[in-house]
């Protein structure tokens, strides 16, 4: 049976707020029995966009990541509510705001915090996928809705029409360790999780400094010469490979790296090699290289 | 004798009894209509020989022949055939005008018994009416518009459920295509709207809300009037009738102790949308009405444009910013990369446009299309689309506009062709910049020094743009940027034209702008936009005469004070009594020369305030100075008609409610503007007329603006003259006649659906793009009302507004203004910014520059604040022990050095005042810079209004009050040092 997902797409979140204004003015001073009683009117986040910044000035970029509740098919939540949180056979998890009254356990039992706790009404509250508008017959929550660059998408597939669009599009869960088999898919997640590793690379040219477009950098993990010999002459592969821009920039994206000593080798027809260390602990902007022409 | 007419006035005058009686009978609300008051109401003629009387008793009608000897009210024509012709349910609106200017017509009696009247009988004809859709279960979807966007709105039992975007049906026309590079592209089927759009429930809902008159506690009209404590002390209700007996007092009185120009009157720069509601509209029919000294705005967004590029490719119509048509399409199909120059669409959604652009630029960035952006701040735009990011010091764009000129000219990465057809005064630029008249060389080098931008980046974009088919988008649309509020904005603005005279303007590929405005929509359906002044009547101040009157014939307006106060200097006006400024005149290039005083011969200085809302803290510069003014014993009353309780409403004598325009009737279009941004809607990707239904009954004792000054002009005894004997919904039908909707859609069709689609043209009768009769040497064909014709030099319609026609490096205009003129060369030169390092001293002192651009999440001051939901937005303002406070971003080494952590809250100062706000910490903020949007709402001063640090987040309170240059009523906010320290509460 076709089962209701969420698509978000890393890529295309630009932290407009739009999801989460629709959220609130849906849910805020409105109440929709049987499924939700009306949101405070602040403090709540039923779909929180976390914000990261990754590189240094000058060379940074921006990501974003709205979380709402993952409608987890082993929802911790369902489990800790004592037959108040249901799991949907259309893959919703609801709480029920009438039976979960007073249990303010329930926040805590989220692994991704997607679960509020109203003060003054006495009882948990978070996301519904707007299901009271799907079963009027919407085809969008208001959030998937309002969203204008097409990172929020609602999604009806069956689990195996899922399986093969997350598998076609590199969808992946937010934190899968959590194992609760998440209907909220990500798309682009690694613009969130991996490290930016970037930097600017220079030359001397008629007296003048320019940027050394075309550039190839190499990063390495460890040092390479190091390497080298620790494997009886074989160089090791560079983790990744870029090429400067016209503006002598490099950009290295979608890697996790470890904490600890990694190495560039940088090279450039008619200029020395160079290659060096760096310590890098996360996302980070090695600075600007200067290459040398190579003497004759 | 009776001739024919007198038998069909007769019969008329029965007609109107049954008629009265049906329509009571078959609609309850007309019945009600008729119960709200006793009338004796007269339809007669001058002469005296035939009449009748309606009776209106209880709600019952009756009506006799003959003249009556007292009736509250006399509807007086002329002659029979002029009174049946105009009150034959589709009269001529124009026959209507022109006999009561022609004193044809006339209401006699009570003002108020006339308008009544008046406004009855014209009821007769929508009631009924069906408004909105039946969505089932007691909920009914209305349309409406706002500054972001259009929308469905959803109401049950008189309270609003929700607020949508419009999702266009199988009823709506298809929506354009473009192909490009051997793909199809074609927007969504509905509107976008804005984060400020979706939090309206909540400001409609508003803690917030004035929602009765109230009159200041230790205010008496006839005793003391306490000035020195507006803004402390508060308010208490009292009714209607008091306040507007009260309002309506002192506007005679200031008249008759003072003679014109006593009453001045201002709003911010921006209104809840509508035709009819806007500012443009229903206030300057009043003020016009009763006499007043205007409030002259400042291009405050545009400043640069208009004070500086117009002089080198006109545009004074667009305020100094370019044209735009069907740039979209030539940009996906040409365009080898985008430079966006302190440009940042995705913040201020170009203007009014939600989130059209996005869609598209999200297309340019699927294509791969190289982006720059520059601009001191990584803005939103630059982060959704990435691409090169260069971050000059506020206030050095010019230099870096001379060091890719520069460039260009040692490297010949320019189009040598076109400059020597189409523009006129290059080789003497091209001296300047290579260093022939001041011994200087522009070079990269040399710019470094100033934007701090290394010369490499600067060499490797000149290259770049010098060998690509580039588009510039100098600011969010084609002209604003926070750029242009700079001290030297002027000369960013010229140098972004100058910059596009060399790469030749309009070649395929080679424009301006970003996607943001030149889709091919319909441009000759015609629809006003909000500067077409509505009913205003005002042929001066608005695109009335140009663009509407000879749509919608009304009784025009003019206001009989000759004087003008500039906005960014009332506070010197009222407190030192005179002042001067410089007009934004959009008719030609010169109109910004003539100089004018404050106050105009033989007018009286200023003795009454009558504010619209309560921006200026948040918009305006230095603004300490507004509640320093309000406190001074100057300004004799003070009344303010807002919507919510912020702002300078808190330091008002009388405070008169206005309710939002979701409580209210109005129409208009998505994103039109009309006027200085003509075609505007070219932003959006499916054009849409909108009713603005009036979703619910306005909020306590609210009333819409209309409804207000209607009630004020009827105790001046103008109430006929300012509504014509018509109501908003009337008015709004008016509009409606006056488009071009009547061809296609019935007033009863679009009153229920609420919009209409306009289907877009057919690719053949597509626009021409912009600038391509100019780089062609063609005739313009662009359909563009501006230049006037008197400004065209060669023939109509052959070259740009200047006077050779051609864009020019060396401006004609300013060479016979001024061709020695310091601040302003007819040549761009490199002046640094009179306030940033060049000012040593200073700088020393306040060696941070504040960078406080356009705000993302609320439009001007409309959705901060006010417990909206906006407010909790992380990247809008952060929740600090139960405060809302502003967010200011720092510079992560900035912070550091001054022990500055993330969250925490932070003074920003400098001699001008003190802002309390967040602080955040971020590598997207250049080194030495402090980035915090302007535009906040709340205005919360710790101590004495004036005098001590705002909690509100009023960042302009840092900003300069002078003049970007001396000839000029400019603002230069973004030229402005401060520091910034730990605050712990003082």
């Amino acid at each position: 049976m076709a089962r209701w997902h969420l698509v978000i797409d890393v890529e295309r979140c630009e932290d407009c707020n739009n999801c989460f204004l629709a959220c609130k003015d849906e849910h805020v001073d409105n109440e929709w029995p049987g499924y939700a009683a009306s949101q405070p009117r602040h403090g709540q986040r039923w779909i929180d966009i976390l914000r990261k910044e990754r590189g240094r000035y000058p060379l940074v970029d921006a990501v974003y990541l709205p979380v709402p509740c993952m409608h987890c098919d082993d929802a911790p939540c369902v489990a800790a509510g004592g037959g108040a949180v249901r799991k949907r056979e259309d893959g919703i998890v609801l709480i029920d705001p009438v039976r979960t009254q007073g249990m303010s356990e329930l926040p805590a039992s989220c692994p991704y915090g997607a679960i509020f706790w109203n003060e003054e009404a006495g009882l948990p509250q978070k996301c519904t996928l707007c299901a009271h508008l799907l079963d009027q017959g919407w085809r969008d929550t208001r959030c998937t809705q309002a969203c204008p660059t097409g990172a929020l998408r609602l999604v009806e597939a069956s689990d195996m029409q899922m399986q093969a669009t997350a598998a076609g599009q590199g969808l992946e869960a937010l934190n899968p360790e959590y194992a609760t088999r998440p209907r909220v898919l990500y798309k682009n997640l690694s613009r969130w999780d991996s490290h930016l590793v970037c930097g600017s690379v220079s030359l001397e040219r008629d007296g003048l400094v320019e940027c050394a477009a075309g550039a190839t950098v190499e990063l390495y993990a460890g040092d390479p010469v190091a390497a080298e010999s620790a494997t009886g002459g074989s160089a090791s592969a560079p983790l990744s490979t870029a090429i400067t821009d016209a503006f002598g920039d490099f950009r290295i994206d979608g890697l996790v790296l470890e904490p600890g000593g990694y190495s560039f080798s940088i090279a450039l027809e008619g200029y020395a090699p160079v290659s060096y260390e760096v310590d890098i602990a996360g996302s980070c902007n090695v600075g600007t290289i200067r290459l040398q022409e190579v003497s004759l | 004798m009776s001739t024919l007419a007198d038998k069909r006035f007769t019969a008329t005058l029965l007609g109107v009894e049954v008629l009265l009686r049906a329509t009571a009978r078959r609609h309850p609300d007309f019945a009600a209509r008729l119960r709200e008051r006793d009338i004796v109401a007269q339809i007669a003629l001058r002469d005296g020989s035939h009449g009748r009387y309606f009776a209106i008793r209880g709600g019952k009608v009756k009506s006799a022949s003959g003249i009556h000897p007292s009736p509250d009210c006399s509807m007086v024509f002329d002659t029979a055939d002029v009174a049946v012709r105009l009150m034959k349910p589709n009269r001529d609106t124009l026959e209507f005008i022109s006999a009561l200017k022609n004193f044809e017509m006339a209401l006699d009696g009570s003002d108020e018994a006339g308008v009544w009247f008046s406004q009855t009988l014209q009821m007769m004809l929508t009631a009924g009416t069906e408004y909105g859709t039946d969505m089932g279960d007691g909920v009914r979807r209305f349309t409406s518009n706002t500054n972001g966007g259009p929308v469905f709105v959803f109401v049950k039992d008189g309270k609003i459920l929700r607020i949508t975007p419009i999702e266009f049906d199988d009823s709506d026309p298809e929506s354009w295509t473009i192909e490009a590079h051997g793909r199809i592209f074609s927007p969504p089927r509905k509107t976008t709207i804005n984060s400020h759009t979706l939090a309206w429930k909540s400001m409609v809902y508003s803690p917030a809300r004035i929602l009765y008159p109230m009159k200041r506690v230790d205010f008496d009209p006839n005793g003391e009037r306490n000035p020195q404590n507006r803004g402390t002390s508060g308010y208490e209700r009292i009714s209607w009738d008091e306040a507007l007996d009260l309002v309506a007092a002192e506007i005679k009185r200031v008249k008759r102790e003072h003679g014109p120009g006593a009453i001045m009157n201002g709003s911010g720069s921006h209104h809840t949308w509508g035709i009819l509601g806007y500012w443009l509209s229903a206030r300057m029919r009043f003020f016009n009405t009763i006499g007043w000294t205007p409030i002259a705005h400042n291009p405050d967004s545009w400043e640069g444009w208009y004070w500086g590029a117009t002089h080198h490719w006109g545009h004074s119509a667009r305020n100094g910013g370019g044209e735009t048509y069907s740039t979209v399409e030539d940009c996906l199909k040409h365009c080898e990369m985008v430079v966006f120059w302190s440009s940042d669409p995705e913040a201020t959604s170009g203007v009014y446009g939600a989130h059209e652009g996005t869609i598209r630029r999200q297309w340019l960035k699927e294509l791969g299309i190289p982006f720059v952006h520059i601009d001191p701040y990584y803005n939103h735009t630059a982060a959704l689309l990435g691409g090169k990011w260069l971050a000059p010091l506020p206030g050095t764009d010019s230099a870096m506009v001379l060091a890719i000129a520069h460039t260009w000219i040692t490297e010949g990465l320019y189009d040598q062709d076109y400059v020597a057809d189409r523009t006129v005064g290059f080789d003497k630029w091209k001296a300047y910049i290579l260093g022939e008249e001041d011994g200087v060389a522009k070079t990269p080098e040399w710019q470094e020094a100033e934007s701090g931008v290394p010369a490499k980046d600067i060499r490797a974009l000149a290259r770049e743009w010098g060998s690509k088919r580039t588009y510039l988008a100098p600011g969010g649309i084609v002209g604003f940027g926070a750029a242009c509020r700079t001290a030297t904005g002027g000369d960013w603005a010229r140098g972004m034209v100058c910059l596009m005279a060399m790469q030749g303007l309009g070649k395929p590929g080679v424009n301006v702008g970003c996607m943001q405005q030149g889709t091919p929509v319909d441009t000759r359906f015609f629809f006003p936009g909000y500067a077409e002044g509505g009913f205003s009547g005002d042929l001066n101040g608005t695109a009335l005469a140009a663009n509407m009157y000879q749509r919608m014939p009304q009784v025009a307006t003019m206001n009989t004070v000759q004087q003008a106060i500039p906005r960014l200097k009332i506070p010197e006006a009222i407190m030192d009594g005179h002042c001067e400024g410089y007009p934004t005149d959009p008719r030609t290039i010169e109109g910004q020369f003539f100089r004018f005083q404050y106050p105009s011969p033989g007018h009286s200085p200023v003795k009454m305030y009558y504010k619209y809302g309560g921006s200026h803290f948040g918009t305006m510069v230095d603004t300490n100075r507004y509640a320093r003014m309000y406190r001074a014993d100057k300004l004799e009353f003070v009344v303010n008609q807002s919507i919510w309780f912020e702002g300078e409403a808190a330091f008002a004598d009388v405070i008169l409610p206005a309710c939002t325009s979701f409580e209210r009737w109005d129409i208009s279009e998505f994103a039109n503007s009309g006027g200085y941004i003509q075609h505007s809607f070219t932003q959006v990707n499916h054009r849409v007329a909108l009713m603005q239904h009036k979703c619910i009954e306005p909020l306590g004792e609210s009333k819409s603006d209309f409804q207000i000054f209607l009630e004020l002009a009827t105790r001046l005894g103008l109430g006929a003259v300012y509504s014509e004997g018509m109501t908003e919904l009337d008015w709004c039908r008016r509009v409606f006649e006056a488009t071009d909707l009547p061809k296609t859609m019935s007033w009863k069709e679009f009153a229920k659906k609420g919009y209409y689609v306009v289907p877009p043209p057919s690719v053949e009768r597509r626009d021409p793009v912009s600038y391509r009769w100019f780089y062609e040497d063609r005739l313009k064909d662009t359909p563009e009302l501006a230049p006037l014709p008197g400004d065209y030099t060669e023939e109509f319609r052959r070259g740009l507004q200047t006077q050779s026609g051609k864009l020019e490096f060396e401006s004609s205009s300013l060479k016979r203004l001024d061709p020695d003129d310091p601040e302003r060369s007819p040549i761009l030169k490199y002046v640094p910014a009179w306030e940033g390092p060049h000012a040593a001293e200073l700088y020393e002192k306040y060696p941070l520059h504040l960078v406080s651009p356009h705000a993302r999440f609320t439009f001007h001051t409309m959705s901060d604040g006010k417990d909206s939901t906006i407010n909790d937005v992380k990247d809008h303002r952060v929740l600090i022990d139960g405060y809302y406070y502003w967010v200011a971003r720092v510079n992560p080494a900035d912070a550091a050095a001054r022990g500055i952590t993330e969250g925490a809250l932070i003074k920003l100062f400098n001699d001008r005042g003190a802002v309390i706000c967040a602080a955040q910490l971020s590598e997207r903020v250049r080194p030495g810079t402090v980035h915090s949007y302007e535009s906040a709402a709340t205005y919360d001063p710790i101590g004495e209004p004036g005098e001590s640090p705002d909690r509100g987040g009023c960042v302009n309170i840092l900003t300069p009050s002078r003049m970007m240059i001396k000839r000029s009523h400019a603002m230069a906010a973004l030229s402005c040092l401060i520091d910034v320290e730990p605050w712990a509460g003082e």
